[in-house]
């Protein structure tokens, strides 16, 4: 067994390697793909944002450990999220960091975005639960370039500060990127903040934040066909379904007309048997008889 | 017998044609009507030499060229150009074409003067932007040819008026002039150009009008400068004003030689401060000027010395002048006499003889004269007759001839800005018993008409009257509400500043009213109608009312105006100038006790204010003052904001009706890739039947339907031009459904390659949006729909007995929407002007997409068509449901087009409005046209059709009836025989 285990860990080992040069090989092409990815999306002409799909939250607690990247540093930025409760000055409250990412093309993106929020002062605190009580708005803002903020203005995103408290205080900030650029961000509860907000300390004065990056899908494209389906389905669609049809119009004309004419038949069944009369005699009298029985039932 | 009888029900059946959406050709005109009109005439030209039709060719503001019968004011022919080909000029050259120049003077059409076909069309080219002047001389002829000489972009061009092709050019701009006037001088070829090089430069050029060959120029300085317009008071001798606006300069060109005369206007005796212009005129010998408020009518003597003839106020018209008769001239000046309209006809040069003298009467309403434009005519005595047609504030056009008024066209009704519906009176109690009897004779008498048409027995004379029994039944005119709600008053604004109430029955207005001009006020602008009360409980003894709000001047930070009008008898209530301007204006869901509408102005401070300002709307205000929202998109900026009220305004003066606003959230697009093109809200009044939809799965879809919804579409800014500005690469749309509560973004959506412009229609969960595909070269029309993934559990029966279920808790926009969205693209062939989608009273009926077509035609599309489930081979089930088959492609199925074979010509708007019957919508489209009928998107399924014939229904059940008293008499009779037997 012993001398059986590093054969077999040889083996292992050539496996791998076998498997690392395939994999490199595999990576190789993944990179390309990757890159290929871009370019299709660059080709889209806009400046395409990395994750198209909305990247999962990257929910972060309220200390976030910090990793030095090991990437350049020069492409780390961070940008501060501010605070106000009601009317009151915008103040620090936190701060995002993410990885800005140049593509070949010149376009920029951010990707994973990180964020940290500053713990709430005592005076914090007490501006916050008069909030609760006054169900006022609690305001929060970003610049709205992250690359030389604030860009042309804040972005401005405000909750009734009684929909976040819940164990703690839980946020959730979807943030809507172009390029460098934050368009929007919707700010509120992670949940549901049912109609008439109860008053509701949270139990612990420390935020819960998920964030979530997202840039904006590709729409589908129009679906495009042969020509004859074409034809046979614009044909389709030409001719409207037979709607109800004279029924539904014309019932209460065709009732009345159809009894007429059951009448009517039952009236030129009869007639023929008397107009008749004359000639078949046996029809007749087979008729007369079966009459005269019809009757002689009748009578008793 | 079987036989026959198949045969008998197979000849009835095919006599009842198989329904379809269209109309027949008889119901046309039963519930739609179509109304042309051509706006505010600018330029009239009459043709009334030759026998035949008289006719006036005019064009207007709404960029109309028509041609009208001079003896009944109706339309012979009419051309809309289109928005930016606004015409500069209109005459008629060789007697028969109409010239048109248009387009800042690049365009020359020429058209055939009976019938308005197009004979020619040139494009005239220059570098600079410079006044667009054509002259069409009398006698400048080459064998049958005559030039027309048109001045514009800096370039004197002659046009041949047969074929249009341009003769000559000869190009000002290289020598920095800019071209004033080009003059004909009389009874040679030779023409003068004159014009400023700078501001005190002036040429002269004499030009030989045949060959383009410069015989002479001339050029002068002059040190006080030239500014404004130029009157030519002689073929050499013009008139204009100094750069001080207080002296006006004579330049005399005779001979060679360049001559200036100046005058000071106080040497005239008149006071030159304020505002002093000279006004175009065509009068020899004579110019007006307008100081202030005034106008002077200043003449130039034979030993060039001005002297003032006359003086009158700024309301008085002067028409250009007529030549008739050998040489001599004539002018009218219209002036205001109280009610009073006075026209006087004036031979040139001679101001204290009258030839013609008239007075009529004016409805007030039509506000003041705008301008004249004479025509003489013979009379029946040989003496010259003269006739004016007359332009009224209110955009009307009056022919006046013999002191009387030969016909009026209402053409203010070519501009409407604004449209909204209210409902007509209550029927009063009390009808007389003659009426009923004599209602029911006709309706007995109609209907036998009808019965006879329907039985094939109907005369061709018997066709005609029901025909015209059809076209102007009573009922549908009647000034009173009606059961199925499809009468109702269209209360129209118009650029006039009129309103107008139409009668949605038969299209007749039945009032009118020109706004009242405060004295603070001089140029005011209407902007918009709410309605303001729609009394219900108190429907007869209150009457609705409309609330217009206007501003006093162009710009958005002017004082806004509002006016309050009855919308049965057609006075203003009210008007106030109010101190703040209204940038945008707030119906809310409230009422008070009157049952006036809460409306919220928003000034450009950002602060709301209440109207109306009464203590009742101030406390049913602060009952709701946390739940008010709203939003401003500035598309300027690229922002869209959202806002909340704050508090009661700060300021010296208290207001209580005046609130601070705050911002609650935005939306920044960046400036380098994204452009607002487009946003779109759903309508407040929209009624949603159902929350649910079920699929064909048994399965339950809930419909996002939120209030607050609002579609925004922004393109790349290089892709904001026309189609074919931006490649494919370089253009995309992005289009957002955005909650306009708390500003999140519900969905995000990019079409590369995409490009404006625009038309979108938002409706319950589901918006459509139109727009140009420059990588497929076609436009595209997509739909996006909205689901509630909150609701979708609440599937289970069991649930929904037992009462756990969220259905009926109350909706929060703080809460993070589940929400799924649906998209499907499909290619649309027409380019679109306007979009709108049917709206019935409960919303059950299903919908349509009312499309506006650059064919100025309305085309009803089913929803269906625009459904993101449409797959390319839909299950059974799928096809029970109603779901079509995926096509690339929206059809366009002639006979859905609403407007059949008539055209609302330069459609701007469709207004649909729901009947009180559910099946039935009522739509209406303006443009410079009006076109409105009835629409049924399911058909009436809640209704008997308007030709049903009760009459065959009647006559079916009495002789059924009858046959069945017949074959029981028959019966007994037999019966009584067997028993006899």
């Amino acid at each position: 067994m012993k001398k059986k285990l590093p054969l077999f860990a040889l083996f292992l080992f050539f496996f791998s390697l076998l498997l690392f040069c395939h994999s490199s090989l595999a990576f190789e092409s993944d990179e390309l793909l990757v890159d290929d990815e871009e370019f299709g999306l660059e080709g889209g002409s806009k400046p395409q944002i990395k994750p198209r799909e909305p990247a999962p939250t990257r929910s972060t607690t309220t200390t976030t450990r910090r990793k030095v990247s090991d990437q350049d540093s020069d492409s780390k930025i961070q940008f501060s999220l501010e605070h106000a409760f009601g009317d009151s000055d915008f103040v620090p409250a936190g701060t995002f960091s993410a990885r800005l990412k140049t593509s070949s093309h010149g376009g920029q993106t951010l990707t994973k975005l990180r964020f940290s929020r500053n713990a709430f002062t005592g005076e914090d605190k007490e501006k916050f639960e008069k909030l609760l009580q006054d169900d006022d708005f609690y305001r929060i803002r970003l610049p709205s370039n992250t690359v030389s903020p604030p860009g042309r203005d804040y972005i401005i995103s405000s909750v009734k500060a009684r929909c976040l408290p819940r164990e703690g205080l839980d946020e959730h900030f979807v943030i809507h990127m172009e390029g460098v650029n934050i368009l929007a961000v919707n700010y509120g509860a992670f949940g549901a903040c049912s109609y008439p907000r109860q008053l509701k300390l949270p139990h612990k004065w420390s935020f819960n934040s998920h964030t979530v990056l997202k840039n904006s899908e590709q729409a589908p494209r129009a679906p495009i066909f042969a020509e004859e389906v074409l034809g046979e389905n614009g044909e389709g669609e030409i001719i409207p379904p037979p709607e109800r049809s004279f029924w539904a119009k014309y019932w209460m004309y065709l009732i009345p007309l159809g009894l007429i004419v059951i009448n009517a038949v039952t009236q030129a069944m009869n007639m023929p048997e008397e107009g008749v009369q004359g000639g078949g005699q046996t029809q007749q009298s087979a008729a007369a008889i079966q009459r005269g029985t019809g009757s002689a039932v009748r009578r008793r | 017998m079987a036989i026959r009888f198949i045969i008998l029900t197979l000849l009835f059946l095919s006599s009842c044609t198989i329904p379809s959406l269209s109309l027949y050709e008889d119901q046309v005109g039963l519930m739609d009507w179509h109304q042309q009109y051509i706006g505010k005439v600018k330029h009239a030209v009459f043709h009334t030499q030759k026998t035949g039709r008289k006719r006036v060719v005019v064009s207007t503001e709404e960029n109309v060229i028509a041609s009208l019968d001079l003896r009944h004011g109706e339309i012979f022919w009419r051309h809309v150009l289109g928005i930016n080909d606004v015409v500069d000029g209109i005459d008629i050259a060789l007697g028969k074409y109409v010239i048109t120049l248009s387009s800042d003077g690049s365009t020359l059409r020429a058209w055939n003067l009976p019938d308005g076909q197009m004979v020619w069309e040139s494009f005239l080219r220059g570098s600079k932007h410079s006044k667009p002047l054509l002259l069409v001389p009398t006698n400048l002829k080459v064998d049958k040819d005559s030039l027309i000489l048109v001045s514009s972009k800096g370039c004197l061009h002659a046009v041949s008026s047969i074929d249009g092709e341009i003769l000559w050019t000869r190009d000002f701009a290289a020598e920095s002039v800019e071209v004033q006037q080009v003059i004909q001088l009389d009874e040679s070829d030779q023409i003068y150009v004159v014009g400023y090089a700078g501001s005190s430069q002036f040429h002269a050029y004499q030009i030989n009008a045949m060959n383009g060959e410069l015989l002479n120029h001339e050029t002068a300085a002059f040190s006080g400068g030239f500014v404004g317009d130029v009157a030519l008071v002689s073929s050499d001798t013009l008139v204009t004003l100094d750069t001080t606006r207080s002296i006006l300069v004579t330049v005399s060109f005779k001979n060679r030689k360049i001559a200036f005369q100046e005058t000071h206007l106080s040497n005239l005796g008149e006071d030159s401060s304020g505002m002093v212009e000279i006004l175009p005129s065509s009068l020899t010998g004579m110019f007006t000027v307008k100081i202030n408020n005034y106008k002077l009518f200043i003449r130039l003597t034979s030993e060039d010395k001005l002297e003032v003839v006359h003086k009158v106020d700024h309301e008085t018209v002067v028409s250009d002048a007529l030549v008739f008769s050998e040489g001599k001239e004539a002018f009218a000046v219209v002036e205001h006499g109280g009610s009073k309209v006075d026209i006087t006809v004036k031979p040139g040069q001679d101001w204290n003889n009258n030839l013609v003298q008239e007075s009529i009467e004016m409805d007030h309403q039509r506000g003041l004269v705008h301008k004249v434009f004479i025509n003489n005519y013979l009379r029946t005595d040989r003496s010259h007759g003269f006739r004016a047609l007359i332009v009224m504030e209110d955009h009307s056009l009056l022919l006046v001839q013999q002191g009387k008024i030969v016909w009026n066209r209402e053409d203010a009704l070519a501009s409407i800005i604004d449209v909204t519906t209210s409902e007509l009176p209550v029927e009063k109690e009390g009808v007389s018993v003659a009426k009923v009897e004599h209602s029911l004779f006709e309706w007995l008498k109609g209907h036998m008409l009808k019965l006879k048409g329907t039985l094939m027995l109907a005369s061709p004379e018997d066709v005609a009257a029901i025909q015209a029994i059809r076209l102007k039944s009573s009922e549908k005119s009647k000034m009173t509400r009606d059961h199925n709600g499809f009468r109702k008053l269209l209360i129209v604004l118009t650029k006039a500043r009129k309103i107008f109430a139409l009668h949605s029955g038969d299209g007749r207005v039945v009032w009118s009213l020109l706004l009242h001009k405060s004295e603070a006020c001089d140029s005011p602008t209407e902007l918009n109608l709410y309605q303001w009360q729609t009394p219900h409980h108190h429907a007869m003894d209150e009457n609705p009312s409309v609330l217009v709000v206007g501003r006093c001047g162009v710009s958005s930070k002017a004082p806004a105006i509002l006016s309050f009008v009855d919308t049965y008898t057609g006075k203003e209530l009210n008007s106030f100038d109010l101190v703040h301007s209204a940038v945008q204006v707030m119906p809310l869901p409230f009422t008070d006790s009157t049952e006036q509408r809460l409306h919220l102005l928003v000034d450009d401070d950002r602060r709301i204010h209440l109207y109306p300002k009464t203590s009742e709307a101030i406390s049913i205000f602060q009952q709701e003052f946390s739940n008010i929202y709203w939003y401003s998109v500035e598309a300027d900026n690229g922002i869209i904001k959202g806002h909340a009220v704050k508090s009661k305004c700060a300021g010296e003066v208290l207001d209580d009706f005046c609130f601070e606003t705050r911002v609650l959230w935005s939306i920044i697009f960046p400036m380098e890739s994204e452009k607002i093109i487009a946003a779109v809200s759903r309508k407040q009044n929209e009624v949603v039947h159902t929350q649910a939809k079920v699929t064909s799965e048994q399965d339950v879809m809930y419909k996002y339907i939120s209030k607050n919804l609002l579609f925004v579409a922004t393109v790349a800014p290089k892709a904001s031009g026309h189609i074919g500005s931006a490649d494919p690469d370089e253009a995309w749309l992005v289009v957002y459904l955005i909650d306009t509560i708390t500003g999140r973004i519900l969905h995000r959506m990019t079409h590369h390659g995409a490009q404006g412009p625009v038309h979108a229609v938002l409706s319950e969960n589901w918006v459509v949006y139109h727009y140009f595909n420059l990588r497929a070269h076609r436009y595209e029309m997509s739909v996006t729909e909205i689901y509630d993934q909150s609701r979708a559990e609440n599937k289970d029966v069991l649930k929904l007995v037992l009462g756990k279920h969220n259905l009926t808790a109350p909706v929060s926009s703080y809460s993070r929407p589940e929400i799924t969205t649906k998209s499907q693209t499909y290619f649309f062939t027409h380019s679109v002007k306007a979009v709108a989608v049917t709206s019935t009273a409960k919303g059950i009926t299903s919908k349509q997409l009312l499309i506006g077509t650059i064919g100025d035609q309305v085309l009803a599309l089913d929803k269906r068509f625009l459904d993101p489930r449409r797959s390319i081979n839909p299950t059974q089930a799928e096809k029970e449901e109603g779901i079509i088959p995926l096509a690339d492609s929206l059809p366009i199925i002639p006979q859905s087009y609403v407007t059949h074979s008539l055209k609302v010509e330069g459609l701007r708007g469709i207004l649909t409005v729901p009947a009180k019957l559910e099946s039935t919508t009522l739509v209406f489209a303006y443009g410079v046209d009006l076109f409105y009928t009835r629409l049924a998107p399911s058909r009436t399924y809640d209704s008997l059709t308007e030709d049903f014939s009760y009459a065959l229904l009647l006559l079916t059940i009495v002789a059924l009836v009858a046959a069945i008293f017949v074959t029981w008499v028959l019966s007994e009779k037999k019966e009584l025989r067997e028993k006899w037997r």
